[in-house]
């Protein structure tokens, strides 16, 4: 996802309004009693580190325990910059050692998700797991690349992994893996360490794949709602999906997703302002139309000015009689009067930060 | 070098506000909840970190609870310090006495200890019931300019309403000659904000003094500061020209939640250069749904909007459902309103519910008789509430 990624690392892409990617699973760890998070960066993390801070907003500013950011180099035998997951863990092995926890959660920034960690790591002692992937039954219909779909013989065990290159509209059922793991911490460091030692580079292929034989590796369904943030077009229609109430409920009911709290003041509506079926968060003034669209924080609309169908990032300005179909702006856009900006709902057209147009 | 702070603001947050009725039965006034987001406390706080003054005491006494759940360490103002920062004080057992805050000077008098761990060289004293945006530090380097041992802050009234102050008299020069306190023929318009800096020393000489006078009232307006003018102290009004607004009855709170709304709004909080902090609610954005409406009105995060809204100031987590028409009002946190019912000039306080095919005031009300539904209570279906109705109980059937 070059376009909202290139100036931002994947877990710091603003996500439904007022939150970041990262929000999701670092809350559903908080949810789940898990209060010793490592949260591994590779580049572009400057922003990550602004968002996430002492970890205050998510209670993980601990003594014991807490949020730490892992960037690369962090040790003194990182001397290349990692390319791989495995690498990655290799990086981070003296954080793995001093936790006294028994197992590790692993999951990817790009899952948007309410999911108890909790009973996975339950199903996973019970069933006496050694590994235990989730998956979610799903269509691939989008144009991600690559998906990893999981074949599981009768007792749920995995036996297969597979890499499905989207290509034609397919309506078969797949197991799609959400990239969430869950292991003994041990089992971890020497799955790590062996690995590296056979010099191995893939955490997938050379550690759970070819150990389907000799781990007891099992799968685990999650029956939420899951939005995979791997292309522009799925970040889009992701976004969207919050507009229907049954999901912003799921996601959202309990109030319990944690985000970086800043001091926007309400939003604002003036006498002209018609909204329809939109996400708005707080700090917008708006005096045109909204319609199944998502606004986040600070976001002006001017008179007579029509979004439809759109993303529309924290601080950016529309001015008067402009109008918007079908776009993402990213943060601090500037839309001068009588714009007008048109994409489709299958190919949104994307703004990048900070342009004036 | 001695750790000191230049200022120390006291807070006065402890008052019942017995004119807000309803609003305040259970919760002290600076905490009832303003302009969709805020709490009144919010603004003399935000005003005080904005000022550069870093240590604040809140005296607080009637029902504390959510005012100190709210403020807690002080960290959505900055104000969790290692040195400073915002403390909670509230009327504690002594060795050789205890007793509640007989006044205004009382509260402040008990807790000099408190003030003088900071060793300031001005104390600024603030009411926890005040809508206003001003920069204290300005009014701090007035008092230190003048060379004056009180400043107190003023604001020009109209003519028929200074009656209900206290009148300032001053001279060409700003120094005060004269207290009237609420005089039926005001000799001028300068009305006291209820602010006062003190140079520290002057402040303890008089309160000490006047904890020593059995007939003293305990009361900065009625005793501290008439009795520093006849002892001949140089006392200056600072004359302040921007929004404030006392918003201690029904009526004034009403104004102020309506003065944010419209093109130009009276009173600007959007301004980012004078940020208002407050607690924020872990929300999500809010929603307006098909078939909703939403004009000249405030909204905050959490809220589910199917209804119509218009000239309405609508906090967090507020819903309301399809066919419910809310008018020229104020829904605090939580408030639900459901289908069909109509909801007109009414205040609805946290946490409230009103029934299917309600009606809460019409179009007949004013700001004079808006109806207050006070937090929590449950009003049935079909239920009519009148105008001007003040309900503290869940209202069931018959008519109110």
């Amino acid at each position: 996802m070059p376009e909202l990624a290139s100036i931002r690392t994947l877990g710091s892409i603003p996500f439904g309004g007022r939150y970041r990617l990262i929000d999701f699973p670092l809350s559903n760890m908080v949810n789940s009693g898990i209060d010793t998070v490592g949260i591994i960066t590779k580049n572009n993390y400057q922003s990550l580190m602004d968002h996430v801070g002492s970890g205050k907003d998510w209670d993980l500013a601990r003594k014991d325990g807490g949020v730490i950011i892992l960037p690369p180099y962090g040790e003194l035998q990182n001397s290349t910059l990692y390319g791989s997951r495995l690498e990655a863990l290799k990086g981070i092995t003296s954080f793995l050692f001093r936790a006294d926890e028994d197992f590790v959660i692993m999951t990817d920034c790009d899952a948007v998700c309410r999911v108890n960690y909790n009973d996975i790591i339950e199903n996973h002692i019970r069933r006496r797991s050694d590994i235990t992937l989730v998956y979610k039954k799903r269509e691939i219909t989008d144009c991600n690349e690559k998906i990893t779909t999981l074949d599981l013989n009768e007792e749920g065990r995995v036996i297969g992994v597979n890499y499905k290159e989207e290509s034609e509209e397919n309506k078969e059922l797949y197991n799609c893996f959400t990239n969430i793991f869950v292991m003994k911490r041990s089992l971890l460091q020497n799955l790590v360490m062996e690995s590296i030692s056979r010099n191995r580079k893939h955490f997938m292929n050379d550690v759970i794949a070819s150990n389907l034989k000799t781990l007891k590796i099992n799968g685990y369904e999650f029956n939420g709602f899951y939005a995979g943030i791997t292309s522009l077009q799925a970040y889009y229609e992701s976004n969207l999906a919050l507009l229907d109430q049954n999901v912003s409920h799921e996601l959202f009911g309990d109030r319990s997703v944690f985000t970086k709290i800043r001091d926007s003041a309400p939003t604002k509506y003036g006498n002209s302002a018609i909204v329809k079926n939109s996400m708005i968060a707080d700090g917008c003034e708006i005096l045109g139309e909204v319609e199944n669209s998502i606004l986040f924080r600070n976001v002006k609309v001017g008179r007579g000015s029509v979004i439809k169908n759109s993303i529309v990032m924290q601080n950016s300005v529309l001015g008067e009689n402009c109008s918007l179909n079908c776009i993402i702006t990213d943060k601090n856009v500037t839309i001068t009067d009588r714009k007008n900006l048109s994409g489709s709902l299958n190919h949104p057209f994307y703004v990048g930060k900070g342009i004036m147009i | 070098m001695i750790r000191k702070k230049k200022c120390v603001a006291m807070l006065l947050a402890g008052g019942q506000g017995s004119r807000l009725y309803a609003l305040t039965n259970n919760i002290a006034k600076p905490a009832v909840s303003f302009g969709g987001k805020y709490r009144i406390i919010d603004f003399p706080l935000s005003n005080c970190v904005n000022s550069g003054i870093d240590t604040v005491g809140v005296l607080t006494q009637y029902q504390p609870l959510v005012l100190n759940d709210y403020i807690g360490n002080g960290q959505p103002w900055d104000l969790d310090r290692a040195f400073g920062g915002v403390h909670i004080l509230s009327p504690y057992q002594g060795k050789n006495s205890s007793d509640w805050y007989k006044g205004t000077a009382n509260a402040i008098y008990q807790n000099l200890h408190f003030i003088k761990q900071f060793d300031p060289d001005y104390v600024l004293i603030l009411s926890g019931d005040h809508i206003y945006k001003m920069n204290y530090s300005i009014m701090v380097n007035y008092h230190i300019l003048k060379n004056a041992d009180c400043t107190i802050a003023a604001i020009n009234v109209p003519k028929e309403d200074a009656s209900r102050f206290g009148i300032l008299n001053v001279d060409e020069n700003d120094v005060i000659y004269e207290f009237e306190e609420k005089p039926s023929n005001p000799k001028s318009t300068l009305a006291s904000m209820g602010i006062y800096v003190f140079s520290a020393q002057k402040l303890y000489k008089y309160l000490e003094e006047d904890n020593g006078d059995t007939k003293s009232s305990n009361d900065f307006g009625k005793d501290i500061l008439p009795k520093m003018l006849n002892c001949g102290e140089r006392m200056l009004a600072y004359e302040y020209s921007g929004y404030w607004k006392d918003v201690g009855t029904i009526e004034s709170l009403y104004d102020a939640n309506m003065d944010l709304l419209g093109d130009k709004p009276k009173f600007d909080i959007f301004d980012t250069s004078w940020k208002i902090q407050s607690r924020s609610p872990l929300a999500p954005p809010h929603y307006v749904g098909d078939g909703a409406k939403t004009a000249n009105s405030i909204i905050m995060s959490g809220s589910e909007i199917f209804g119509e809204v218009e000239n309405s100031v609508l906090a967090s987590n507020v819903i309301v459902k399809k066919g419910a028409k809310i008018r020229n009002s104020i829904l605090m946190s939580g408030a639900i309103i459901d289908e069909n019912s109509e909801i007109n000039y009414a205040i609805v306080d946290e946490n409230v519910f009103v029934g299917k095919n309600c009606v809460v005031g019409n179009d007949c009300g004013s700001k004079n008789n808006i109806t207050v539904l006070g937090r929590g209570i449950k009003v049935s279906d079909g239920v009519k509430i009148k105008n001007g109705s003040m309900v503290d109980k869940d209202v069931t059937g018959e008519e109110k």
